[in-house]
């Protein structure tokens, strides 16, 4: 394969998708929020979701990590593979389908522990250390990654809390690489921060493409086209359109995709 | 006219005051209510108040000024020789005329000077109630009077019934405060009085507690001795049971209700565990004395140990059961109060719920959980019924539960039963654990308080 290839892989690349989605329907009680959704998502690459407020992006993204099992009345139909198996299978353990597909939230959700013990959360209920000075190593490195060491190592010990909202939603995603997954899930994870700091993470997720697949939902259609290389609209619980970035942006096939991006809904 | 029909008819007067002052409201502004700076119920309620409060004002003081008021005259009126008694006589005399006022004038008893007394007691009192209930309903009609000349458009009567109802408000409020304050100051003063025949440091050290003392002068037997060390260190005895039960119980049940168990076992549990807060201790107290304490005393001895038949055990088990409401509830709320997205942050990393729970929910809400646990414990420590039932008299120093000892809130009860001379040692003692308890207890709750306060902050 071609090194350009590599950084500028097409949807039709020929590598297979890290995940493969077909016929999602998703369900809360009564209430259908996703609609026969069929997207494959491709390695090492930054996918977007963008579409208006409550067309269900949200849903698709904790699809893929089952965090929808959490909500009680939420049912998840369809095959969902990730690498070939599907995650809803029975014999899928959710603890370790986690520590492979990890997410950040919306809000920076540090625990209330110090910064080190954030970091460190994932890979002791993982066991991925077998001794104090691998997991002082692992966690410097993953708060290397997120752009956030130089920042806070001289006070490791400080409360996660005491942070800055920007810092908080680093080590937030520090506290996801730490556990070594292969794909980060992002909700919104910009929405409650400002422009420097949105700056700052954008950054940081171009950065990580390299190692990571990432999803990222956003509202922001200059987010979208700055960090993504494919994009998803999603409209009434529906996937409207999916393709590169670029693609979307400048020659939408759909009538309604075209409308949202131009800002005439949503 | 009795008190409660003067209350009654005065206040049927200020609600006709309110609807005169509504009509008149809606006349002055010739129909047109939107000419009207307030609505007219606001009127309404200016002119109630007007009515209202003179009246009861008038009333208020009159209850407070009447018994002294009445005295004086009865003594002015007294024959010189009995006026001029020094004044313990004095006040013993005034007793007896007002036992036989009370008791209505039975003629031929007690002697002369007390029957004129009470005579003249009765008539002032009838006088005075005569002259309260004019002067009221005048005051009332004079009220409702000038309510009703200053109604006008431009009347600001919303603002005034505002400010006039939250003066109320703090009155109250102030009321409350002055009757803690009230209390809390009777308190250290007979303590002090307590702390001049005893040494504080006697009490607080003193490892003996036996409170008998000669009532007489000329009679023989103890002095009494005032170390309050076994009394205090049953009262930790029996708190320690009690929250050994308590915790554990209460605070799992509560993991269970907020993390684990579905709504509809939720709605079941919750208000049980809460009827168990609305069992009378005395209840409590009973079970504790006659089921549990001879249950363990049974066991106790099939299993060759020496169980008292009040034990210190009975009473904190019983206790603690009886807590237990307190940690679940404080707790459950404080651990519903822990954000989703903490726990989904957890979740998402790949732990159990168990471990979410362990790790990040749980120590999330343990400032509020400590919080919840001290007020649970200065509740055992004032907790009286259960302990005086079960847990025994006897002021014994040991740490070991199956043997009788004795509380702070047990000794302040037999103390103070029974007839007593008021200012001797053994009766002011009361006070003085009194104090104490209250110190402990106020200690305890202000830190929990500050606790929770602390916690609240930092998830709003
Ligand atoms: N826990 C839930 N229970 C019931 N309905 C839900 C739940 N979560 C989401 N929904 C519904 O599912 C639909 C999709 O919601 P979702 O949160 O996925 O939207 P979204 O695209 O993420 O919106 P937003 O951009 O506002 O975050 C909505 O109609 C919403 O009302
Ligand atoms: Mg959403």
């Amino acid at each position: 394969m071609a090194a350009l290839e590599m950084t500028t892989p097409d949807a039709a690349g020929n590598r297979p998708p890290k995940f493969s989605t077909k016929n999602v329907n998703v369900f809360y009680g009564e209430k259908q929020a996703l609609f026969d959704v069929e997207l494959d998502i491709v390695e090492n690459q930054v996918t977007s979701l963008i579409g208006p407020s409550g067309c269900g992006k949200s849903t698709y993204l904790r699809c893929l990590n089952r965090m929808n099992d959490v909500v009680e009345e939420c049912r998840v139909d369809g095959s969902i593979l990730l690498d070939g198996h599907n995650i809803y299978d029975r014999s899928v353990d959710v603890v370790q389908l986690r520590a492979e597909v990890g997410m950040v939230f919306q809000k920076p959700n540090p625990f209330p522990k110090s910064i080190f013990d954030n970091v460190a959360y994932g890979p002791r209920i993982h066991g991925l250390t077998s001794n104090r000075a691998e997991l002082v190593e692992l966690v410097e490195s993953s708060l290397i990654r997120a752009g956030l060491y130089e920042e806070v190592k001289d006070r490791l010990d400080n409360p996660g809390t005491s942070l800055s909202g920007g810092q908080q939603q680093r080590l937030c995603i520090a506290r996801a690489i730490a556990v070594q997954p292969e794909v980060i899930l992002m909700d919104e994870p910009c929405s409650a921060l400002d422009p420097i700091a949105t700056a700052r993470i954008e950054e940081l997720i171009d950065e990580l493409r390299e190692n990571f697949t990432i999803i990222i939902v956003t509202h922001s259609m200059q987010q979208a086209a700055r960090v993504s290389q494919r994009t998803a609209f999603f409209h009434l619980g529906k996937l409207v359109e999916v393709g590169d970035t670029e693609m979307i942006f400048t020659t939408p096939q759909d009538q309604r995709t075209q409308d949202y991006i131009t800002g005439r809904f949503g | 006219m009795p008190l409660s029909i003067l209350i009654a008819v005065l206040l049927t007067a200020s609600a006709f005051a309110f609807y005169l002052g509504r009509g008149r409201a809606v006349a002055v502004a010739g129909g047109h209510v939107r000419n009207l700076h307030s609505l007219p119920s606001h009127y309404g309620a200016y002119v109630a108040l007007w009515c209202a409060l003179p009246a009861f004002g008038i009333l208020a003081f009159w209850l407070v000024v009447e018994p002294a008021a009445i005295e004086s005259f009865v003594v002015a009126g007294l024959p010189p020789e009995a006026a001029n008694l020094p004044p313990d006589r004095l006040a013993l005399l005034l007793n007896d005329i007002r036992n036989l006022a009370d008791r209505g004038l039975v003629a031929g008893s007690g002697d002369q000077t007390v029957m004129a007394g009470a005579e003249h007691y009765l008539s002032l009192q009838r006088l005075g109630s005569t002259a309260l209930t004019v002067i009221a309903i005048v005051l009332a009609m004079a009220g409702v009077a000038v309510g009703w000349r200053f109604v006008s458009p431009e009347l600001r009567a919303r603002n005034s019934v505002e400010r006039t109802i939250t003066a109320i408000l703090v009155a109250s409020s102030t009321i409350a405060i002055f009757t803690t304050i009230g209390i809390v100051l009777s308190l250290l003063f007979e303590a002090a009085r307590f702390f001049n025949t005893v040494p504080v440091t006697e009490f607080l050290f003193g490892l003996e507690w036996s409170p008998q003392t000669a009532i007489r002068e000329d009679q023989v037997g103890a002095s009494g001795k005032f170390g309050a060390v076994p009394i205090f260190a049953g009262t930790m005895l029996i708190s320690a049971i009690a929250m050994t039960v308590a915790v554990p119980i209460g605070l799992l049940s509560a993991i269970y209700m907020a993390e684990y168990a579905a709504p509809r076992v939720r709605s079941v549990i919750k208000p049980l565990l809460e009827i168990l807060a609305g069992i009378p201790t005395v209840v409590y107290g009973f079970f504790a004395a006659l089921t549990v304490a001879p249950f363990l005393r049974d066991n106790g001895s099939l299993l060759g140990l020496d169980v008292a038949s009040e034990s210190a055990l009975a009473a904190g088990l019983v206790m603690g059961i009886m807590i237990v409401p307190f940690v679940s509830s404080i707790s459950d709320d404080v651990i519903t109060a822990v954000p989703k997205s903490l726990r989904e942050g957890s979740l998402g990393l790949g732990a159990t719920k168990s471990e979410t729970i362990k790790k990040v929910v749980l120590p999330a809400a343990l400032p509020g959980i400590v919080g919840g646990i001290l007020l649970a414990v200065s509740r055992a420590i004032g907790e009286t019924m259960i302990v005086v039932m079960a847990a025994g008299l006897a002021a014994n120093l040991t740490a070991n539960p199956l043997q009788a000892v004795t509380t702070v809130t047990v000794q302040i009860v037999t103390l103070l039963v029974g007839d007593q001379e008021f200012d001797s040692p053994k009766t002011l003692a009361a006070f003085a654990l009194g104090l104490t308890l209250f110190c402990v207890t106020l200690v305890l709750n202000v830190y929990a308080l500050f606790i929770v306060r602390k916690y609240r902050e930092k998830y709003d």
